[in-house]
């Protein structure tokens, strides 16, 4: 591991202001993703900025929904009586994640902000466009199995790797973010970005942001939800695709739905044409597969990614039959 | 240096360096190196030596002992245990948090002491394999792992240990399913889960205070 300066911040100010006076300076909070990628020489940076004493942790009821800090342990969230309440998707979501050793350490932010698994990236004697930009992007004729079949580039065809953010894309969750010009609001939708020209940037916050918080709206998905991840062994390792679900459903008619992929694209990915299928339709075998087959369109794969075409569609359709019947 | 910052902010690495540098003679030829060569030669040095790069305070709490001492910066909290404190019962397996060996407790949860830096840790309570037995009387998991054979060559057995207690103390050992699910973040090479999972079942069906 590169050697670091290390500061400790007991408030948001003086944790941005601390980052912001180093180039190249970065936050830790569980640390469970960024050390791994120092110890391999991935990342690299001269500054930790330890926020773990940040008052940043609470899971909170306001008027129309959850807000939860950005320090809350993803354990604590995926048990927390408020968030299985009224938004067990993402209970669900975070408990297919990692181990139980790691959702006691990963935070909610870092769990947004973790970086792909692609091994292009993580091997730093590979070609890599996110690591290295300019350098080329080694998966693209290379080991592809794990990698997009949406919204990808010449640039980069790597996925990103969280459940957590599979479950906030769908539930239309929205993200609060502190920086050195003040506080905004972003939607969780538009935190993560597609790689285009530039896949070194993952998301669109800006230079020396830190998330604080994010808020997840009130809706009807309390009951008919679902988080189908499919991996290759039976816990613990990266979904090779996954699918966040929600129905509300009148009788068997399904009113509103929510529908989400991991594991397929540089971002979490929401099927919103797919949802629109499935709204007004009966709660059907045949209603999901539709559903699915519109998901699906524009999904291209590549040598060894083509399974994702088919086990896409059948996961979609396996996630909705859990969910409807929940 | 911002007014919030706590007062125990380590010198800066060029400061420190600086600092190392004039306190060891062995190394002084490489001042005249350029950098990368001193810090790749200072990944070479004695605990003691890199220590002084940015000799940092920390104080924990490890199996109820309280410890006041001097840590550099990229000092993970399991070689905080291992190296500095000689509590070799936490393995080092796979150190990416892959594989569970490094499992331990702070204050009360489990994690993986190798994503973690020590310095992450000031003021915490640590409890290792070596804290979990009353002197002589094995605590009732280390019992149950005997009486049911898990484990074989014994390296992941210290992280399977901690993390099958916590395990228990969750509630997430009601069934063989949420066993396997809640322990697998531990990887045994040797394959004896069937006996892990026995001995998990034999605890939490005994009623035992874990």
């Amino acid at each position: 591991m590169n050697q670091f300066q290390y500061v400790r911040a007991t408030q948001p100010q003086a944790a941005i202001e601390a980052v912001a006076q180093t180039t190249d300076a970065k936050f830790i909070a569980g640390g469970t993703n960024l050390l791994d990628l120092m110890k391999r020489g991935v990342m690299t940076p001269q500054k930790l900025v330890d926020i773990n004493r940040l008052p940043l942790n609470k899971i909170e009821r306001m008027d129309n929904g959850l807000r939860i800090g950005a320090l809350a342990l993803n354990s604590a969230v995926a048990d927390d009586k408020l968030v299985r309440e009224r938004q067990p998707l993402l209970a669900l979501a975070l408990n297919a994640g990692a181990s139980g050793q790691l959702r006691n350490m990963a935070t909610v932010g870092g769990n947004m902000l973790q970086r792909t698994r692609c091994a292009y990236f993580y091997d730093v004697t590979m070609p890599c466009n996110k690591r290295a930009p300019g350098t080329g992007c080694g998966a693209l004729e290379g080991i592809n199995r794990m990698h997009a079949i949406f919204g990808f580039s010449d640039k980069c065809i790597a996925v990103h790797p969280s459940d957590m953010s599979v479950a906030l894309v769908a539930l239309d969750a929205t993200v609060l973010v502190r920086g050195p010009r003040g506080d905004r609001r972003l939607p969780f939708a538009e935190l993560h970005r597609l790689p285009g020209d530039a896949p070194e940037k993952d998301t669109n916050l800006e230079t020396n942001e830190l998330i604080t918080a994010v808020e997840i709206p009130d809706g009807p998905f309390t009951r008919h939800v679902h988080y189908q991840k499919v991996r290759e062994r039976a816990s613990y390792a990266f979904a090779l695709v996954s699918v966040a679900a929600a129905l509300d459903l009148e009788g068997t008619t399904i009113k509103g739905a929510r529908l989400a992929m991991g594991g397929v694209a540089h971002k979490p990915w929401r099927l919103a044409a797919a949802e629109q299928a499935l709204v007004g339709k009966p709660a059907t075998e045949a209603t999901f597969r539709q559903a699915a087959a519109v998901a699906m369109q524009g999904a291209k794969a590549f040598k060894h990614n083509a399974y994702k075409l088919k086990l896409g569609p059948n996961t979609i359709v396996q996630a909705l039959r859990t969910a409807a019947a929940a | 240096m911002a007014m919030n910052l706590e007062p125990d902010e380590p010198a800066t690495h060029d400061e420190a360096r600086r600092t190392f540098l004039k306190q060891s003679s062995l190394l002084t030829a490489l001042a005249l190196v350029p950098g990368p060569v001193v810090t790749a030669a200072a990944d070479g040095l004695d605990e003691h030596v890199v220590a002084a790069f940015a000799p940092t305070p920390l104080t924990l709490k490890v199996n109820g002992t309280k410890h006041k001492l001097t840590v550099e910066p990229r000092t993970t909290l399991l070689d905080l245990l291992r190296e500095q404190l000689h509590l070799t019962g936490t393995k080092k397996g796979c150190d990416y948090g892959q594989c569970g060996a490094c499992t331990v407790h702070v204050d009360g949860q489990r994690v993986n002491s190798c994503l973690s830096l020590a310095l992450m840790h000031e003021g915490r309570d640590i409890t290792t394999i070596e804290g979990l037995a009353h002197g002589d009387k094995l605590h009732p998991m280390q019992a149950a792992f005997v009486k049911h054979d898990g484990f074989q060559c014994g390296y992941c057995t210290p992280g399977q240990i901690m993390s099958a207690v916590a395990c228990v103390r969750e509630g997430r050992a009601g069934s063989e399913a949420e066993i396997r699910e809640y322990m697998s973040g531990n990887i045994c090479r040797c394959g004896a889960y069937a006996n892990i999972v026995a001995a998990i079942q034999d605890v939490q069906q005994g009623g035992q205070k874990v």
